[in-house]
């Protein structure tokens, strides 16, 4: 099963550039080998093929523009990249005139040496075959991932193949904990772009100044302290998949933004002037209706229309309780292996009482849950008394700090007609962690709310 | 194997990083400043390779906050000698102070844990993986140092598991 990998060859009069490049290169995995001059790389080059020549512009006897003739003239089937030791515009043009793919500056910056090395060997259209085996592994592996024999979960994995590999972007939308990062990263994994990268980005966990800078990166000195460029989530996706989380909680210039990068495919940088393409596909999760919050105004109704192409709900798992049972095996084993811990399964008692919760934080809850019975549980079987849920026993008060912070919360979340930025002033704690707050414990604003 | 540091390093970065890979720390022996470039005002990463290797016997990693560079590149986060002894990891260009942005202690251990363990697929003679998502692909910079997952995808695994390593590989 030995991949074929792609070589290059490394031509420089520098032994210290040789020596690091070669290193370089080679933990890349790619096939490298060097020579000390452009003589002795034609004969290398002889010998066999080279995918990718990098050579020095400026080497005594034959220096790398005759090198690049040479290579041209005897019709060698390899890209050329020359290297510079100075920014010198005309040697470049002229390198580039000669049939080079491109040429890069000493020092490299590792990132533009990665990207411009990856682009002339995907020129040389020698990337695809040994990616075929892995390809079928990814594939049986994403869907087996989301547990649930419940119609609703059935319904939802077919959703998941049907818009994989149509490019649309995709809205999914469910309370919090039922999986919506889940099914983005399986319908991403099925896609056209798996091979390509997917970036997260919690709209709800950034500020409004920092979202900005994350979503579309900003140019050294943009701002105090920025001593080197950071790409934004779209440029860092490279071709593959952004998640948007949260989408419903960023601000409306935030969505004017946005929305000008869905149709343009393109981002400036803050800081910066040029217009930079990228590529992508985007996923985006609610977990509110998109629709309700556009009728109140408080999302762009174009946006939303943008988004919406392909909607996939994921329902509570309150209601789709015939999940439970096969969602709580799945954990138990999971933790039990990871805490090397030998559970069989759930007692009676156990069972019907994770089936009768009524999970207002879904899966994730029931994740937890679940965890911290392994944790704290006799084997072989999970007992009624490990799982810490409030008894059915109704009557005495849940006197946790958790459970009084948990209902304080809601209460401050109504008064303020579920207002995050206004109800975290009144707790005196900053947005982003009230939003942590209501993610970790699973709230969400009653139907009627949502509906003024 | 250990763990040691080059230079200034938060030592409840160093902490952390110890007891999430299971890699026992070792004493301070390499001073930084014998790798100072002043041309370019970074520390040349060979050199502290060697140091690592002239100070310690065995295998060792070596954390620091200084600003690394081989010759030809503008920086580099960090270098292993492949299937070697010594390797060595920077945090400079992961905190996010670095790109102007507010301190964040947790992503910083993020990214350093990653970078840690990267480095040591490199030193059980692992090269780069085609996997995005795997620990064992390539990242030069900062946004492909968040986007790579912080496991071994089933390859490299397998691969670390022939080079009969195990150690230090979070399940
Ligand atoms: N159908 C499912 N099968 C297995 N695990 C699930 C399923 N749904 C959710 N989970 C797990 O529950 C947790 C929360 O899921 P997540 O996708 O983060 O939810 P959301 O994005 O909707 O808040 C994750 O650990 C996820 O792996
Ligand atoms: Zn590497
Ligand atoms: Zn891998």
């Amino acid at each position: 099963m030995s991949e074929e990998k792609l070589s290059i060859l490394i031509v420089d009069d520098e032994e210290v550039v040789r020596d690091s490049l070669v290193h370089w290169f080679t933990e890349e995995g790619y096939d490298v080998d060097s020579s000390a001059s452009a003589p002795d790389a034609l004969s290398k080059l002889a010998g066999r093929e080279f995918d990718l020549v990098i050579a020095d512009i400026r080497m005594p006897g034959m220096d790398g523009i005759e090198l690049l003739e040479k290579i041209r003239s005897e019709q060698l089937d390899t890209s050329v990249i020359v290297m510079t030791g100075y920014a010198s515009v005309e040697t470049a043009v002229r390198a580039l005139k000669h049939g080079a793919f491109d040429y890069i500056t000493k020092p490299f910056d590792p990132d533009d040496l990665s990207v411009v090395v990856r682009n002339a060997l995907e020129q040389h259209r020698l990337k695809r075959e040994n990616r075929m085996l892995r390809q079928q592994l990814t594939e049986e592996a994403s869907l087996n991932e989301l547990i649930g024999g419940s119609d609703a979960m059935r319904r939802v994995r077919e959703q998941i193949e049907t818009v994989a590999g149509v490019d649309s972007t995709v809205l999914i939308e469910g309370e919090s904990g039922t999986g919506k990062e889940l099914v983005a990263r399986a319908i991403h994994r099925l896609s056209p772009r798996r091979y390509n990268p997917m970036v997260v980005v919690h709209c709800g966990a950034l500020t409004e100044t920092l979202i900005e800078s994350e979503l579309f990166g900003h140019e050294k000195g943009a701002f105090t302290g920025a001593q080197y460029r950071k790409k934004g989530k779209f440029e860092a996706a490279m071709g593959g998949t952004v998640f948007l989380d949260e989408i419903a909680d960023i601000s409306l210039k935030t969505q004017t933004d946005l929305l000008r990068v869905l149709q343009e495919r393109e981002i400036v940088r803050v800081g910066g002037t040029q217009a930079i393409k990228v590529d992508f596909r985007v996923i985006a999760a609610s977990n509110r209706n998109l629709a309700e919050i556009v009728k109140e105004g408080k999302f762009r109704s174009d946006l939303f229309y943008r988004l919406n192409v392909f909607t996939i709900h994921l329902p509570p798992l309150r209601e789709r309780h015939g999940d439970i049972p096969l969602l709580a095996t799945h954990f138990l084993d999971k933790y039990s292996t990871q805490m090397n811990r030998k559970f069989t399964g759930f007692d009676r008692a156990a069972m019907d009482m994770l089936i009768a919760h009524n999970w207002p934080g879904n899966v994730r809850e029931l994740e937890n849950i679940v965890e911290r019975a392994v944790v704290v549980g006799h084997e072989p079987l999970i007992r009624a008394h490990d799982l810490a849920l409030p008894r059915p026993a109704e009557g005495a008060e849940d006197l946790s700090l958790e459970s009084v912070e948990r209902r304080h919360i809601v209460r401050v979340l109504e008064d303020f007609g579920w207002n995050q930025t206004q109800a975290a002033k009144a707790l005196g704690i900053d947005r982003v962690t009230l939003y942590h707050k209501i993610r970790r414990y699973g709230l969400k604003p009653p139907a009627k709310a949502a509906r003024v | 194997m250990i763990l040691v540091p080059v230079g200034e390093f938060p030592e409840w970065l160093l902490a952390r990083l110890s007891r999430r890979t299971r890699i026992p720390l070792g004493p301070p022996r390499v001073d930084p400043a014998v790798a100072w470039n002043p041309g370019r005002g970074q520390y040349d990463s060979n050199r502290l390779l060697a140091e690592l290797k002239a100070h310690y016997d065995g295998v060792v990693i070596g954390a620091t906050a200084c600003d690394l560079f081989i010759p030809v590149l503008t920086f580099v986060f960090g270098e292993a000698e492949m299937r070697g002894r010594a390797a060595i990891f920077s945090i400079h260009r992961l905190r996010e102070e670095f790109y102007g942005l507010p301190e964040n202690a947790r992503l910083l251990e993020s990214r350093a844990l990653r970078e840690l363990l990267h480095e040591l697929g490199h030193l059980r003679g692992l090269a780069h993986c085609q996997d995005w998502s795997c620990i064992m692909s390539s990242a030069h910079s900062v946004e492909r140092v968040d986007t790579r997952g912080d496991k071994f995808c089933h390859d490299c695994r397998l691969k670390l598991e022939a080079a009969g390593a195990a150690h230090g590989v979070p399940a």
